[in-house]
């Protein structure tokens, strides 16, 4: 038996890695709409400990368009994890019977490591705590390659809650390995982890760090990269207000950008774009909700293939 | 600055107990405080500081008599102290002199200061790991949820 092929981080791939995914994406286009009996007899489980929409239904998206199954759970109350105390471990080593390849999102940093640490089969990370979301950062790549042609040569602002946004994390690290010029906007409170940082610097990458929304959204930036202040990531209340509500991109804000700039969001929003920001043309996010079916596919692909 | 031949002038010799030399200048009190050492347990113990040495540039040493070191403490000195090495004295003489070594693995010292991390949680069956990503100054990388843990951390860790 060969090595099983997981994804944990986005670390896992180095940059053949990655454009090796995107174009598998790519020709996954067509597939994605013909459908496909490339993953026939293969099932996936899902298993989500915490809430989401897109990821969840973009993989079984991806999964069923390639003929293969799903099952798993997307509610913890209704398991014995959730219910009665039954560990991580254990319930990967009950699941690994079940299926083929796990796709796991769970609030703890680590989570994913230790799920591929008990598994015997394929595990892709579709969330862990507040650390990584490298199956999103792999969608942001391909949306901004399908939108813009490249990465490299790019100005792309990060900007929002860099601390606890494991999106921003994941593509953040792996932007290192492009010739890109990084602008990380964040209140002081949620700025971007210092090792990602320094990773950036280390690949020789311009990073500038600002905190406020105006530096962020300039005509000199290619692409923005909006995220959510995630209220679910504080521990009290008042420090989440004390910095919602900041950092929104509005009409005017966008109409500093180029024409051919694109915004993006790895979604769900609540009030950080303005909605009178969707019909602009730099507006790509539901754009990028689509390409997460076609990345998936290639990521199944890649571990199950 | 005073040399070692100053030094053994006046620190005097130990009877029973350990020294603890070569320890990473300024870390001296860090190693007193890992140890739990007060001053109030009514022991002789012996401190010097920034003194300089012939293997590292300059060095603390904590002598203690009628206190000898367990495994676990030994292993948390080598996060604070990775050159330091222990004496153990028994009757005026060297029992056993061993340097502390930092494997380029450690687990079962500290645990992960990042509260979300799955270390953290309660009967998980996994051992926290973590990586030495440098010693000097001492950096770790927890294996689980690649936290950076600085030296600042692990003190205040070991020092609670």
């Amino acid at each position: 038996m060969g090595k099983v092929k997981n994804l944990i981080s986005i670390q896992d791939l180095d940059r053949k890695g990655i454009d090796a995914i995107l174009d598998t994406a790519s020709k996954m286009e067509t597939v994605a709409i013909d459908r496909s009996d490339l993953l026939r007899g293969k099932i996936m489980a899902v298993l989500f400990f915490e809430a989401s929409t897109r990821t969840r239904l973009s993989f079984e998206s991806a999964m069923l368009r390639l003929g293969g199954g799903i099952l798993g759970f997307s509610e913890v109350t209704t398991t014995s994890a959730g219910v009665k105390g039954e560990t991580l471990a254990d319930t990967i080593r009950t699941v690994e019977r079940y299926a083929d390849v796990i796709v796991i999102r769970h609030p703890l940093d680590g989570s994913a490591r230790v799920a591929a640490e008990f598994a015997s089969i394929p595990v892709i990370n579709a969330g862990s705590g507040a650390e990584e979301h490298p199956t999103q950062a792999l969608l942001d790549f391909y949306s901004i390659r399908k939108l813009k042609g490249t990465i490299d040569g790019l100005t792309i602002s990060l900007c929002g809650d860099l601390k606890y946004g494991r999106t921003v994390h994941s593509l953040g690290m792996a932007l290192s390995q492009y010739d890109v010029s990084i602008i990380l906007a964040a209140p002081p409170s949620l700025k971007m982890k210092p090792a990602i940082i320094e990773e950036m610097k280390k690949a020789g990458i311009q990073v500038n760090q600002v905190d406020n929304i105006e530096d962020a959204i300039t005509e000199d930036v290619d692409v923005v990269y909006q995220t959510r202040i995630q209220k679910e990531r504080f521990y009290r209340e008042d420090e989440y207000f004390k910095v919602a509500g900041k950092f929104k991109i509005s009409n005017k804000d966008a109409e500093r950008l180029k024409d051919d700039a694109i915004i993006l969001h790895p979604l769900p929003r609540v009030d950080e774009i303005s909605p009178d920001v969707d019909s602009m043309p730099q507006a790509k996010y539901f754009d990028q909700v689509y390409n997460g079916v076609v990345t998936r596919m290639a990521i199944l692909k890649m571990v199950l293939g | 600055m005073p040399d070692e031949t100053e030094l053994k002038i006046r620190i005097v010799k130990i009877k029973d107990g350990t020294v603890i030399d070569h320890i990473t200048a300024g870390h001296a009190l860090d190693v007193l405080r890992i140890l739990g050492i007060t001053g109030g347990e009514g022991s002789v113990v012996t401190l010097a500081m920034n003194i300089t040495s012939s293997r590292i540039e300059r060095k603390d040493i904590v002598k203690l008599e009628d206190r000898f070191l367990a495994e676990n403490e030994v292993a948390k000195i080598a996060l604070v102290a990775p050159n330091a090495t222990i004496n153990t004295i028994r009757d005026s003489k060297v029992e056993k002199k061993t340097r502390v070594e930092l494997p380029s693995t450690i687990s079962n010292v500290i645990v992960c200061p990042n509260v979300r991390c799955v270390t953290n949680k309660e009967r998980e069956p996994i051992t926290p790991k973590y990586e030495v990503l440098s010693k000097q100054p001492m950096k770790l990388k927890c294996n689980y949820c690649w936290t950076h843990i600085e030296e600042t951390d692990i003190i205040e860790q070991f020092t609670k």
